[in-house]
């Protein structure tokens, strides 16, 4: 038949266009300076790296059959629409580079992964709210919450504001694991409240929301503080959002900030949970299909106090970060995070009726929200425009994505 | 132990307005497949629902094994080895078939799914049950049957001592029937009981040892399909006796006057965008006419009709309607020029659950009782009345929720709100899906009264009397293609079966 000769393997496509990309990319290492290209920066290092990766996951996807690319119009037409935001994102990073090459260096992409690392961690935790069709209004006050509860107890002994004058020079743990509990127990609140008295996550977490604002402003008031900026913060406390590793391997080499080993430690453990544990599977069934879980023997109530703890705990995690990478706190942290998250979800493809998203999406989310904010800031474009540009940008892609699910 | 695998004593439940279950007892032995049988709303499912854990009943005591047994919950069921197929379907669309062969016991350790033992498993099943779908597939693709056939997939692994099937077979055809009775059989003879609820009086007593029947709610009596002494059957009068409570001699109404010979709706070369799906589709309906459409599970019967409704698109072929050229582009439009469907999937795509029976009649017609966008609720009121009584709807108000009416009246309410649009082409997908025998014929009636008014009929039906009883022309269809059209006289299972399975052995059920 006539698709079979205009199809090929996605393996084949991936390791050729690795291979043309990676002679590309280093035949112009080797070129830039002899030719006096200075003005492409690190685009060789980009094209080499992107030319391995390319092949490696070609060969990757070797072992699966069946999956065969049909190059004709259609398919062209069905690419362009499953990775419309993808595609906008590469010509927006392809304009910005050509109006301003310095763009294109390996210190820029470190930075943009840095930036993503918090919000991913967000994501990662309301993903799960948004997976059984609900919501996470409180996630940006626990940010808050836990980066006050730990700078709190982390300041250096010799600053004059301490928020406890006595307290002795505790081991980091303590204030990580007190401002995460501090979390959880509010993410059980939330899960208490949608699993007991079936409320809509909009409303529970709505309450517990302002519920921590304000334990957490008390906290906060406290004397001798008295709602001062927390600052005076320890450094071995501080590095565990500021440390840098590698630095320095090469001249002008910046270091891979900690924060994104850990984002990607926790993208793993999420992934992992979506996609291989029993729990997981529930989240996706509840949201999906609730009677269903209920009549098929699921217990409803632990999974869903389940999720929310295990969100809490996220953002417990992303608000010690937040502290430690700004080395202070005030009970403002976190302020609206939560609305950023839920815009890269669902950018990323998670639908908000629930049971559909993948954490690669979400990833892909975040990083588009990061890079065009990066990017948009490098060439200038004022904040007021950036904001009229995110915005757009969120309706056009869940308008795009969703066509994936119209009309058959 | 006893006599009996399961006993159900003195079971009473009562929701707000309607008493359910008074008093209501069922026995069953093991390795025995015992039907209940009763009319719409009857309680077959309510009792059931007591059995597995989803209501809690008000009065009365379950006992499995000779042991006084609580259940409080599906889990606690299933624990007792009480596996339930669901009249109403509960898919979770947007996961694999085999995830929903397996939620809620996903093969594994220590909370950590094994994906390749699951996919195994379900291939293992599903080719057990001759059935052709790939266990990747999302559930959201897969047509009403093979999302029964799932179902049944999914309670026949549980290994269970008790299988409830409340009417597994309501969208199935003969073909994925006699797969199931195959299974049934096999698990009977291992021991295993099952309680199975169905309309459809062949099966019964095809499959039955025992059959228990209820009426409104109440214990009627149960009987042995053969009687062991005189060797005597069950016949179909008997059963029917007990269940209305009144003798029914016709299973169909006589069919008075013939189509006429003008054709209002001329359907040329239809083809779907998708390649498995309808291709080349042509037919005329005339007016006055009762078009059938038979066919087997996966012979793209509903997506041709829903193409024509305009819920799917069409890539070729041309539609004449009334001699105008029709091109099909959404429900309203379709609903505009004089074309209503009702459709094959009750749950999904037809009832509105949460809203009350009113709203659910009414729905379609809504714009005929507005003046300037306000809607007028005396006649609202009086419209959806009559339709109902008229159906027979068995509610206790028309405020009810029809999520709490029982499936077939639920079915019938479907049935009125598209009567009342009064549309000139009835499409109707599985009309009498779930409904018993009395009001079979009332909507059978129903359809003949339509067509003495000028209107004419599109009905796809898997029931294979149903579709010779009825139809005034069959038009069988086989993977996406018409094989034959059969007139009136000349029906007979064979022939069907025959157009059906033209092109058989590429495969059953895709
Ligand atoms: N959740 C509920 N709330 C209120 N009434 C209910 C509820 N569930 C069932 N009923 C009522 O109980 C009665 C019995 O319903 P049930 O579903 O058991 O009937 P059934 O015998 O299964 O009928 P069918 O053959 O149509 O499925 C009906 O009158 C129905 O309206
Ligand atoms: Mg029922």
């Amino acid at each position: 038949m006539a698709e079979n000769v205009t199809t090929r393997s996605r393996s084949k496509l991936f390791t050729v266009s690795g291979i043309v990309i990676l002679i590309i990319g280093i035949v112009l290492y080797f070129m830039k300076d002899p030719m006096g290209l200075r003005r492409i920066y690190d685009l060789p290092n980009f094209l080499i790296i992107i030319g391995l990766c390319s092949i490696l996951s070609g060969f990757m996807s070797k072992g699966k059959p069946d999956d065969v690319l049909e190059l004709s119009g259609k398919a062209f037409g069905e690419f362009l629409t499953n990775n419309a935001i993808l595609l906008a994102m590469l010509v927006l990073v392809i304009v910005i580079c050509i109006l301003q090459p310095r763009f294109m260096q390996i210190r820029v992409a470190l930075d943009i992964l840095t930036q993503s690392s918090t919000k991913l961690i967000m994501a990662l935790g309301i993903c799960f709210a948004l997976l059984i069709a609900g919501t996470d209004l409180s996630a940006g006050r626990m940010v808050g919450l836990a980066a006050v509860v730990s700078a709190s107890m982390m300041q250096t002994a010799t600053y004059a504001n301490r928020f406890f004058p006595d307290l002795p020079q505790v081991s980091v743990w303590i204030p990580i694991v007190a401002a995460i509990i501090a979390c959880m127990i509010f993410g059980a609140l939330n899960g208490f409240l949608v699993a007991k008295f079936e409320m809509h996550p909009f409303i529970a977490t709505l309450a517990t929301q302002v519920i921590i604002y304000g334990a957490c402003s008390l906290y906060f008031d406290m004397p001798p503080n008295n709602s001062q900026p927390i600052g005076g913060i320890r450094p071995d406390f501080a590095q565990i959002g500021q440390m840098r590793l590698f630095s320095g391997i090469y001249q002008g080499f910046p270091g891979i900030s900690i924060l994104i080993p850990i984002s990607l430690v926790i993208c793993a453990i999420i992934w992992f949970i979506l996609n291989k544990t029993v729990f997981g599977k529930n989240v996706y069934a509840i949201g999906g299909n609730r009677e269903a879980a209920v009549v098929a023997g699921i217990n409803v109530f632990r999974n869903i106090m389940f999720i929310f703890i295990l969100a809490s705990f996220l953002y417990g995690i992303a608000g010690v970060l937040e502290a430690a990478r700004t080395a202070g706190a005030t009970n403002n942290y976190g302020n609206g995070y939560e609305t950023d998250a839920i815009a890269a979800c669902v950018v990323g493809g998670v639908s908000m009726s629930g049971g559909i998203g993948k954490v690669g999406g979400i990833v892909m989310g975040v990083l588009i929200f990061t890079v065009i904010q990066y990017g948009l800031q490098f060439i200038n474009v004022s904040p007021m425009w950036q904001q009229v540009i995110k915005g757009v940008i969120i309706a056009v892609a869940v308008a795009i994505d969703l066509t994936k699910y119209r009309k058959k | 132990m006893g006599e009996y695998l399961l006993e159900m004593k003195n079971i009473t439940k009562t929701f707000p307005g309607v008493k359910a279950l008074d008093n209501v007892q069922l026995n069953v032995r093991a390795g025995t497949v015992h039907a209940l049988m009763g009319e719409n709303g009857a309680g077959k499912s309510t009792l059931m629902k007591c059995l597995f854990g989803i209501y809690n009943p008000d009065g009365g005591e379950i006992y499995l094994e000779g042991k006084k047994t609580n259940i409080h919950s599906a889990r606690q069921a299933m624990d007792n080895g009480i596996a339930m197929v669901h009249q109403e379907l509960h898919p979770i669309r947007y996961r694999s078939v085999m995830e929903n062969v397996y939620l809620g016991r996903f093969p594994g350790h220590m909370g950590v799914v094994d994906h390749k033992s699951m996919y195994d498993k379900t291939k293992a099943l599903f080719d057990d049950l001759e059935l052709d779908v790939d266990p990747l597939a999302l559930a959201g693709e897969q047509s009403a049957a093979i999302l029964q056939m799932m179902e049944i997939a999914r309670a026949v692994d549980m290994k269970a001592k008790i299988i409830i099937l409340d009417e597994p077979t309501s969208s199935l055809s003969d073909r994925e029937v006699e797969h199931l009775f195959k299974i049934i059989n096999r698990l009977r003879k291992q021991g295993v009981a099952f309680i199975y609820i169905s309309h459809k009086m062949k099966e019964i007593l095809e499959i039955s040892d025992e059959v228990t029947i209820m009426r409104d709610g109440t214990y009627v009596g149960t009987w042995p399909v053969v009687n062991k002494e005189t060797g005597e059957k069950l016949t179909n009068e008997f059963i029917i006796r007990q269940m209305v409570g009144r003798e029914m001699t016709n299973q169909f109404p006589p069919r008075t006057g013939k189509p006429s010979s003008e054709v209002v709706l001329k359907v040329e070369n239809v083809c779907s965008p998708l390649k498995k799906s309808f291709q080349n589709v042509s037919f005329e309906l005339h007016k006055q006419e009762i078009l059938g459409i038979g066919g087997l599970v996966g012979a793209q019967r509903t997506e041709f009709v829903e193409a024509l409704f305009g819920l799917r698109s069409i890539a070729s072929g041309e539609i004449l309607l009334n001699g105008a050229r029709y091109a099909s582009k959404s429900p309203g439009f379709a609903k505009s020029k004089g074309l209503a469907l009702l459709t094959e999937e009750r749950r999904a795509t037809g009832i509105f659950g949460i809203l009350p029976i009113l709203e659910n009649t009414v729905i379609a017609n809504q714009r005929h009782y507005a003046h300037l966008g306000v809607l007028n609720d005396r006649k609202r009121m009086a419209d959806a009345d009559v339709e109902c009584k008229k159906l027979n709807v068995k509610t206790p108000s028309l405020a009810t929720l029809i999520q709490n009416l029982s499936g077939g009246n639920q079915q019938k309410v479907l049935i009125a709100r598209w009567l009342l649009t009064n549309s000139d082409i009835l499409i109707l997908d599985e009309p009498t899906r779930g409904i018993d025998v009395g009001a079979k014929y009332e909507i059978y009636n129903i359809m003949l009264e339509q067509i003495a008014q000028g209107k004419s009929i599109i009905m796809i039906s898997s029931e294979m009397p149903e579709l010779m009883g009825m139809s005034d022309r069959i038009m069988v269809m086989c993977e996406g293609r018409v094989t034959g059209f059969l007139n009136k006289g000349e029906y007979t299972q064979e022939k069907i079966m025959a157009f059906a399975t033209q092109f058989a052995g590429h495969n059953t059920a895709a």
